[in-house]
């Protein structure tokens, strides 16, 4: 048996390794997202929260019109599930960026990078799994949502996938470019704060743009060009069987710009410890 | 060659990790690189292994440029890092199939490579126990199990008996010299602790980023003019510290 002999006996590099590369991938995020049963109900119980008390505490003091998708007056409940399945897969998001950090940290990032396959293929699938897993979050928050009357039509829990995976796209693909730039896990919470919290509330998951508008001019402004706004609202209307195609061109244009920075800046180099104690400079 | 390293330099802003390295190991056989802490080895690894991008030189394994080919070349690389990279929730099990997967193999071929391996490394009854309940050797085990599922022809370790003690150190030690021999596989063993060389190894002494010495133990030791290996690194690597 030597060297060239080996040559010959390399997996060949086609379309079916791919795919059980991905499926490797994605099962891997699986086991760890089922061996984390508290972050899994900690992700729920963040938004459940939000729709329960601060819902219920705010109904009676924000008034919401009749505004597109909806066709009669809705509760502030109704009003902000659309938001809230979006936070969760905020969250999801930047946990996945931050879990690269911590596994750049840990060297488990390395045995990804050990894969013949090329580093970009291997973020995207990366990418998509997380996305994927997020999924079974929504739909469980969803389905608890019914119990307080945030009943969208039945169709509407199928017409929202597309939306939701996009959007779940969207938000790993800003959580993989963030985690390239962050050298080291403890930057990275100060990050998280200056992300997630700003995109949440300077959106239309918690009040519609035009209470915003009342209130300041910029602040309008600054919501309807975050892209979190327009991601809220294609969820929005999907899951009330409507499209809105503008929500739809800037989240699959952010998706695609945040993705192709995110492959391109990928840098394994960056923050890598665990090399006799040093690391680059 | 297994692996040709030529000309190659690194260096972390204005400190220099390897200075004009070069060196060819030939197909098969257990090699030694020999460096104290901070000599390069790390860093020479993450440049064969793609981790760190290459500034200056060339490197090829088994005839394929790691910038040109770059996935001949991660088909050809086995890989033991320094500090332990399985995932501590998952089982044995898992762990290797993730690593099978990535490198595109799948169903009853992952199935029969895992077997295999890891009766290889006597560990077929650990299967499906959890990383985490494994000890230090066993993991190592693991890990070697691990980098050779898509039967590479080389095997790199960096450091891989840090943490052991001196009884599970030699156990390792000696399995790799077994798979190197059974195998034809190239081996190449990092380490800065004299006592896992042999003499009829093929050694590399690095310090402080410079090819300090290239040959076997004992030829090494002849042409510098020491009897032991251990003498012979200690003139090496203490010279330098003296001036600097």
């Amino acid at each position: 048996m030597n060297s060239q002999a080996k040559v010959s006996r390399s997996v060949p590099l086609n379309r079916s390794a791919y795919l059980n590369c991905f499926t490797g991938i994605l099962t891997r995020e699986f086991l760890r997202f089922v061996s984390q049963r508290s972050r899994f109900l900690s992700s729920l119980v963040r938004p459940l929260l939000w729709l329960i008390v601060f819902a219920a505490g705010f109904r009676a003091a924000l008034g919401i019109s009749i505004i597109p998708p909806y066709e009669t007056y809705i509760t502030y409940e109704v009003y902000i599930a659309p938001g809230l399945c979006c936070m969760i897969l905020l969250f999801n998001g930047m946990q996945s960026s931050l879990s690269m950090v911590y596994d750049r940290e840990m060297g488990s990032m390395r045995v990804l990078l050990m894969s013949p396959l090329p580093r970009g293929y291997l973020l995207l699938c990366k990418m998509v799994s997380t996305a994927l897993i997020s999924l079974a979050q929504v739909y469980t928050f969803l389905a608890i949502a019914l119990f307080v009357d945030v009943d969208p039509p039945l169709r509407g829990y199928l017409a929202v996938l597309p939306a939701l995976v996009l959007v779940a796209l969207m938000l790993g693909a800003l959580g993989l470019f963030m985690s390239s730039w962050i050298k080291q896990l403890e930057n990275f919470a100060g990050v998280m704060n200056f992300v997630i919290f700003p995109m949440f509330f300077l959106s239309s998951a918690l009040y519609p743009l035009w209470k915003m508008r009342e209130a300041s001019e910029w602040l309008y402004w600054i919501c309807s060009v975050n892209p979190f706004t327009h991601a809220t609202e294609l969820v929005r209307h999907a899951l009330y069987l409507k499209m809105s195609w503008e929500a739809f061109a800037v989240v699959a244009g952010t998706t695609l710009v945040f993705s192709v920075l995110a492959i391109k800046g990928f840098n394994p180099q960056r923050g890598m410890r665990g090399t006799g104690g040093k690391g680059p400079k | 060659m297994s692996i040709q390293v030529s000309s190659v330099r690194f260096n972390y802003g204005p400190r220099n990790a390897l200075d004009n390295l070069s060196f060819a190991l030939q197909p098969g056989g257990f090699n030694a690189l020999l460096g104290p802490n901070g000599a390069g080895k790390s860093t020479l690894f993450a440049l064969l292994t793609r981790l760190y991008a290459m500034q200056q030189g060339k490197i090829s394994i088994c005839g394929h440029s790691i910038r040109q080919h770059p996935t001949e070349v991660m088909q050809q690389l086995g890989v033991v890092f320094q500090q332990s990279t399985l995932d501590l929730d998952l089982s044995v099990g898992q762990n290797l199939k993730y690593h099978a997967s990535l490198h595109g193999l799948s169903g009853r071929a992952a199935q029969q490579r895992i077997e295999t391996e890891l009766q290889r490394m006597e560990m077929s009854d650990r299967i499906h126990d959890k990383v985490r309940s494994l000890n230090g050797g066993h993991r190592r085990r693991v890990e070697i199990a691990r980098a050779l599922m898509h039967s590479p022809g080389v095997l790199l370790l960096d450091e891989p008996t840090v943490g052991l003690d001196p009884h599970t150190r030699l156990k390792l030690n000696q399995h790799v010299r077994n798979l190197c021999e059974q195998y034809n596989l190239t081996v190449l063993w990092a380490t800065h602790l004299i006592e896992e060389v042999q003499p009829e190894d093929k050694v590399l002494v690095l310090h402080k980023g410079e090819l300090k010495a290239q040959g076997t133990g004992s030829e090494i030791c002849a042409e510098h003019g020491h009897e032991s290996l251990t003498e012979l690194f200690h003139h090496l690597t203490a010279s330098k510290e003296v001036c600097a």
